[in-house]
Order: structure tokens, then sequence, then C-alpha cells
């Protein structure tokens, strides 16, 4: 046959294909299952780090177990709703209109005995997505710690989100200002929100990025008002 | 096995015939992932692995691939073995995979793999294209290798994660380089080893 010809190098593409296709569906599905736990133990150990536990890969699932003792989805009115809350996505919530959003939330009881209310969080930075998880104390107003992460923000401007001293900055904020729901601003250093909300020095240099918090603080806590309200008037 | 020749072929790309310090190939990986040595070491790994199996397959296919598309079958091989790797590392390596984040798919890209597969692998044998492979492999790993220990060892004070500059340093006033973690010093640091390479290979110079 001639190696040249057209039928050759059509039939020669098409067996490539298939059989390429072949090898690679096989190497995805045979290894799914370790990815998927790889996955949700990276979740785990980023839930962990909202409240300020430190984890390593082998040993967030035994820690997450010990400390994340329950955790459960309510709907924007604070009434509990069915669903599984580990495995919900929370940047496919987002797109939903905020009254039909499913809202889940993880408690950790830590050594301290005052269970702490765990936020999912999901925004979009300068190059791709950000989120997050922050913890609220059971005062369902102070901020317990912060936990940021991203895609590919730029490294040492907007990836600063990821490292402690951008998230240290937010432990004892407060979302609520006399009662009204104010969430937590972002602020270029030395200026202040107007509507004297509490705030947090941004990242020089990652203007965009620091916006993408805030506006993720905003945009995924907000749903959760009435919850934190209630939770404020049950245990002050 | 290892004829003169062949010796030549897995030799030369260490030295006199490196991809990125004399071909200055495949630096835009060189620069992303070396701000440790882990991921780089990770990458030099991928890199040998992907180029010696593409090599070797390009070449047991050399003489039935049609000539009109003899490229898009070299990428699809590298492709194919890219996804494999960055699969495996998803699966074992979670935390390293993430680090690399993109830079694993990247390597389809790399200039590197196309070079060899059309340079070499489509005019020679299976074994001695493998050894072509894994000696570029190893010679684009060696450098990565280098840069990222001076990247590390000054940008954080670190060697594979083990702090190795005593505290007792930080505590007379020694701070870490927080340039050497940035791309810019990686380009830097590139230009310096070629300095000396050259140096000491005068045939080099032009």
């Amino acid at each position: 046959m001639n190696k040249q010809g057209n039928t050759y190098t059509i039939i020669y593409t098409s067996g490539m294909v298939i059989i390429v296709a072949f090898i690679l569906a096989f190497a995805a599905i045979g290894l799914k299952p370790v990815q998927e736990k790889n996955i949700a133990i990276d979740k785990m150990s980023q839930i962990l780090n909202s409240v300020n536990i430190a984890s390593t890969p082998e040993n967030a699932q035994e820690l997450y177990g010990k400390y994340i003792d329950d955790s459960f989805v309510i709907d924007a009115n604070g009434k509990l709703v069915k669903g599984e809350s580990f495995a919900m996505n929370i940047a496919d919530q987002m797109k939903l209109p905020e009254d039909q959003r499913t809202l889940p939330i993880f408690i950790c009881t830590d050594n301290s005995g005052a269970p702490k209310y765990i936020i999912p969080l999901s925004g979009s930075g300068l190059w791709g997505p950000i989120w997050g998880y922050i913890s609220i104390e059971n005062d369902g107003n102070t901020v317990y710690g912060a936990y940021f992460a991203h895609q590919g923000e730029t490294p040492g401007l907007g990836a600063e989100i990821d490292k402690p001293p951008f998230q240290k900055q937010f432990q004892g904020k407060h979302f609520f200002i006399d009662g009204a729901f104010t969430p937590i601003a972002v602020q270029k250093a030395g200026q202040k929100p107007q509507n004297g909300a509490d705030y947090v020095d941004a990242v020089s240099g990652g203007t965009i990025t620091s916006k993408g918090v805030q506006n993720m603080l905003q945009s995924c806590v907000k749903p959760y008002a009435q919850f934190l309200e209630s939770l404020n008037s049950k245990n002050i | 096995m290892l004829s003169k020749k062949n010796k030549e072929i897995l030799l030369g790309p260490l030295s006199k015939n490196n991809p990125v310090i004399v071909q200055i190939l495949g630096i835009c990986s060189a620069l992303a992932v070396t701000a440790k040595l882990e991921p780089a070491l990770v990458m030099a790994v991928s890199v040998t692995a992907v180029v010696a199996f593409a090599n070797v397959i390009i070449s047991l296919l050399r003489n039935t691939i049609p000539n009109s598309i003899r490229i898009i079958v070299q990428l699809v091989v590298v492709a194919a073995l890219v996804i494999i790797v960055d699969q495996v590392l998803k699966a074992y390596m979670y935390q390293v995979s993430k680090q690399l984040s993109v830079f694993v798919g990247l390597i389809i890209t790399n200039c590197i793999l196309m070079g060899r597969l059309e340079a070499f692998a489509l005019s020679h044998k299976p074994w001695e294209s493998f050894l072509d492979g894994i000696g570029n492999g190893v010679g684009y790993g060696i450098i990565l290798v280098i840069v990222a220990f001076f990247r590390e060892l000054l940008g954080s004070g670190t060697l594979f994660g083990y702090q190795v500059i005593p505290q007792q340093m930080y505590d007379w006033g020694y701070q870490n380089n927080g340039l050497m973690i940035l791309p810019p010093m990686a380009l830097i640091t590139v230009a310096c080893i070629i300095w000396v390479h050259r140096s000491r290979n005068k045939d080099l110079q032009q």
C-alpha cells in the first residue's frame, strides 16, 4: 500500500486515535479511586486549616474525624435541608440565585469546647478560581480562622492570599456591625471602608485578587446571615 | 549494547550537547518549577520518562508513519504519555502534582521533546533512541536540579524542605533572599551556569 497516500493516512490516524483513546481511558479509570481519595484528604486538610489546625496528608483523615464532628446543609432561611455537605460543589451553588442555594456548614469542636462553624467559600481572582473556608465562633459573628487557596494567581503578588500572614489578619474580625450584616472588607493598607465594616490589609500588588477575596466573603457568607443571626441570639 | 557511539549518544547531552545550556531549549519550565528541589526533581524524572518512551515509540513506528502527518503523530504520542504521567502523579504524589500544576501538562510543548523526536527518533533504531531520550532528559534534569538547589538554598534556607541553614545564622541577622524564589533569578542562575560551562568548554564559544 502506498504509505504517502490519503487512504493509508486516514486509516493510520483512525487506528492511532482509537488505540490512544483506549490506553488513556484505561489509565484514567484505573487511577480514579486513588485520585479521589487524595482530593478528599486535601479538602479535609483545607477545612482543618480554617480552624487553625495544621495537618499533613498522612494524618488529615484522622484529625478531621477527631475535630470536625458534624456537618449539615441549610437553605437561605436558616432551615435544615437534605444534602451531603462534604461532596457539595460550592462553585456550582454560587451560580444559583441566592435564595435557591443549599448551604453546607461544618462544625468543629476543638479542645476549647465551644463549637466553630465553618463556611466554604468560592469566588474568582485575577487568573482563575479562588476558594477557601472561614470559621466563625459560636456567637455567629467573630471570625476564628480563615483559609484561602487559588489555582493560578500571580506568584509573590495575588498568590500571597494562601499564606498565613494574609490569612491570620482575619482572626477576630466581625461579620455584623450593630446587628447588620457587613462583610469583612479587604482594603489597601491605610484605607478604611466607608460603611464602618471590619477590614484587613490587601496584598500589595495583588489588587484584583484581594478584591476577589472581598467579593467572595460578601457573596458566600451573605446567604448564611440568617443562620448566623440565629446563632447569635441563641448563644449571647 | 553500549558501543562507543551509543555512549556518545547517551552522555553527549549531559555536557557538550546539553539541551538547556547549549541548545537553550526547555527554558520555560526550567524557570517555572525550580523554586524548590522536590518539584524540580519530579519534573526532571517526568520529562526523562516521557522523552525516552516517546523516542522509543516513534522510533518503532518510524517506518509506518506517513510523512505528511508525522508531526501530528509525534504530538499524539507525547500528549498521551504526558497525560499518563499527570494521572500517575495525581494518584501517588498529589502534593507535588499540586505544586507542578499546569507544568506537567506543558511538558507536551517542551521543545526538547519535539526536537528529539524529529531530529533523532525518526531516523534511528529504538535502543539508540531510548538512550538519546534518557541522555537528553537527564541533561535537562541536571540543570533543573542545579538551579533548584541554589534557589531553594538561598531563597528558603532549605533543601528538599529540610532546614539546612541553622537558626543561629538567622539570629545573627542572616536573611533568606526572597528574590531567589521569583522567576527572574532562575534565568540569571541558568545564565551563570552557561557562563561557567562555556568558559570550561572553549570550543562552544563563538
